[in-house]
């Protein structure tokens, strides 16, 4: 859950995953969750620390690599990256792509089966 | 096309096992990060925004249906469905799991494809000009010298370790549809007084942080020297390239702060060393290589004009602007050259779903000899199709999305991936692109504005050849927004020029706007619809349009 605000910024641990290199952030039992709702959001100093070397060592365990801090910021109750690049991080792609993007272009490619 | 010998395919089938197992030691844990990121850059594997990136390899732009049937394969088991292809000729898969990648390479190896040179301090892939062995206008086919240097210089032991990428196109008519001059080396071809091959070479081209159009050092290269002259130039660069600041690390910045005049005097002393050695070309390789890329014995002349195409026309007025604006006269009568458009109105430059990619294979394999080109500019090229089939060739693009007649429009845009899939970028190009489509996408007005080549990077990295676009567009991040900075006047024909910048940029909501009325100033100011925006500009300069787009100095 997001924790209230505290004085200074709220950040998390982003990496990648290692096997498939998908976007993961450091959750609160030290594993890695996919959805940022669900990460450890740690303030500056000790904390921040505490959850660097976590993620540092779990890069040396193999399970994910490029680990970094992102800053969030709360929005309508919801942390959010206050950095564009990491909200799309985060979030994926803004635009939609492969089939779905075809379909809105073109419509659904067949019709639904008749009942 | 080239087939791969016994030599080729076990070289790829080798460099498959070998990555296999460096993935295999990684998730192991006998490789940290540090040493196995340099090993998969060398097979193309990047870490992108939201996952691993592939880049395959497709040498000088030549795909076969089997191949592109294998990329469509690909994206369905592997990716999600889709693919993407680049600036340079090749295509990308933005979402394969590290662990499928040695077995997505291994299906790439059973239809003589790899993902190797796509990424690294290392010779990238030649490309060349998407018409070639096609075009009208062809003083000689670009690909069998691409293939040449292709085989010279994959995994060419002396260069694996420049001091940055290395990129080099080939160009095969007088007009230059290659963009050789912005390359670091720049192949022209053209015959001398005597009829004889050989290349004009361009030094030092390129684009990103700091673009230059490419110095001739000379005039007039045989052919049989191509390889000798290419391996002098990468033995200075080799030698005297920065490696102290990875932006002034490519040959560009060396020939801008020694000269092009000391460069060229380098470039020969060292080739007159080694012109005799083994890499002069025999003129029996030469013909060896050529006949790879023979025109298909099944491609022979029909009438200059079509009947059955004539008719269809004249009740189908998609198709009519259609085969206007996307296929041009082939060097065969009764035939054409057709560019299959990516750039669907409100979509995004260059994808094209698997589904897509096996249509395109199907029509190729009937419909032309089964060759198929993808072109820097993120469309894909059937170059061999006779007129009579344009019709059907149409009505099964059509159905699938592919029949955009927009072949050197105002929304046949090129764009990069951009903050949507890259992490090196500061801002979104795609939706720009979408945008900039939709606001232009009514098809009469289009043909109204002519050829105009918008280009769209989201990083100063350009690899949206944001410079040499007409109208380029340059994503920067500003006060953690996202902003976008404009030039007018790039070029990346016979005639190269750098766009200029032509004043403050715009906000992500100005920019369809700010385009908008440069595109309205240009209608303004042209002689007529002959003149095109290019042109226009290259005769009136700034002032109009900056007066357009912030008032009166």
């Amino acid at each position: 859950m997001f924790k209230a605000a505290k004085a200074g910024a709220q950040k998390a641990i982003t990496a990648n995953r290692l096997d498939d290199g998908r976007v993961v952030f450091l959750d609160a039992e030290g594993g890695w969750t996919a959805n940022l709702a669900d990460a450890q959001f740690v303030s500056d100093g000790a904390e921040l620390e505490a959850a660097l070397a976590l993620a540092q060592a779990q890069q040396d365990a193999r399970v994910v690599v490029e680990a970094y801090a992102i800053d969030i910021v709360e929005v309508d109750g919801r942390p959010v990256p206050s950095r564009i690049r990491e909200r799309i991080r985060a979030e994926g792609p803004t635009v939609s792509y492969g089939e779905a993007e075809y379909e809105a272009l073109n419509g659904a490619r067949f019709a639904p089966a008749a009942e | 096309m080239y087939r791969y010998d016994e030599f080729d395919q076990e070289f790829v089938n080798e460099r498959v096992a070998q990555f296999r197992g460096q993935v295999e030691r990684r998730v192991a844990g006998e490789l940290t990060e540090d040493q196995f990121k340099p090993l998969r850059l060398m097979n193309g594997v990047y870490l992108q925004l939201h996952a691993y990136m592939l880049r395959i390899a497709i040498p000088y732009g030549t795909l076969n249906p089997a191949q592109l049937r294998m990329l469509a394969f690909i994206a369905r088991k592997y990716d999600r469905g889709y693919g993407h292809f680049t600036t340079r000729q090749n295509l990308q898969f933005n979402w394969p799991a590290l662990k499928d990648i040695p077995d997505i390479l291994a299906h790439l190896a059973s239809v003589e494809m790899h993902a190797i040179q796509t990424s690294g301090n290392c010779i990238r892939n030649v490309t060349a000009d998407h018409f070639s062995g096609a075009a009208r206008d062809e003083v000689a086919d670009p690909r069998p010298y691409a293939e040449i240097l292709r085989q010279w210089s994959s995994l060419h032991p002396e260069f694996v370790f420049l001091p940055r990428k290395f990129k080099i196109a080939v160009t095969g008519s007088e007009r230059d549809r290659a963009a050789v001059k912005v390359h670091d080396i720049g192949l022209h071809l053209k015959r001398d007084a005597e009829g004889r091959i050989g290349f004009t070479v361009y030094v030092g081209g390129g684009l990103g942080r700091t673009p230059f159009v490419g110095h001739k050092i000379r005039d007039f290269l045989p052919e049989e020297d191509l390889l000798s002259y290419s391996e002098a130039i990468l033995r200075v660069y080799n030698q005297f390239g920065r490696r102290d600041n990875k932006y002034k690390a490519r040959i560009k910045i060396l020939v801008h702060e020694a000269g092009a005049e000391e460069i060229a005097r380098q470039v020969e002393a060292e080739w007159e060393r080694i012109r005799h050695s083994a890499l002069a070309l025999p003129e029996d390789e030469i013909r060896r290589i050529q006949a790879y890329f023979a025109l298909p014995e099944s491609l022979t002349p029909r009438p200059a004009e079509s009947v059955v195409l004539e008719r269809a026309r004249a009740d189908d007025s998609e198709l009519s602007a259609w085969v206007d604006q996307n296929t041009v006269p082939h060097r065969v009568s009764g035939h054409a050259i057709v560019t299959i458009s990516l750039k669907p109105i409100g979509g995004t430059p260059g994808d094209a779903t698997a589904e897509q990619m096996e249509l395109i294979a199907d029509i190729a394999e009937r419909y032309s000899h089964g060759e198929l080109r993808v072109s820097h500019e993120q469309n894909l090229i059937l170059p061999h199709v006779a007129l009579d089939d344009l019709p059907a060739v149409h009505a099964a693009f059509r159905e699938h999305g592919l029949a955009t007649a927009n072949a050197g429009l105002v929304t046949d845009i090129i764009a990069c991936p951009g903050l949507d899939y890259c992490a090196l970028a500061n801002a979104r190009s795609i939706p720009v692109a979408q945008r900039i489509s939709a606001r232009f996408g009514d098809p009469e007005r289009q043909r109204e504005i002519g050829m105009l080549k918008i280009k769209i990077s989201g990083c100063i990295n350009a690899c949206g050849h944001h410079h040499v676009g007409h109208i380029g567009i340059l994503g920067v991040e500003k006060k953690g927004e996202e902003f976008y900075q404009l030039t007018l006047g790039g070029s990346g024909d016979e005639h190269a020029t750098i766009g200029e910048i032509i004043g403050k940029g715009f906000s992500s909501e100005e920019v369809v706007d700010a385009i908008e009325t440069l595109v309205d100033a240009y209608l303004k100011v042209r002689t007529g619809p002959e003149e095109d925006f290019l042109a226009t500009y290259r005769r009136v300069g700034q002032a109009p349009f900056k007066e357009a787009l912030y008032g009166a100095a």
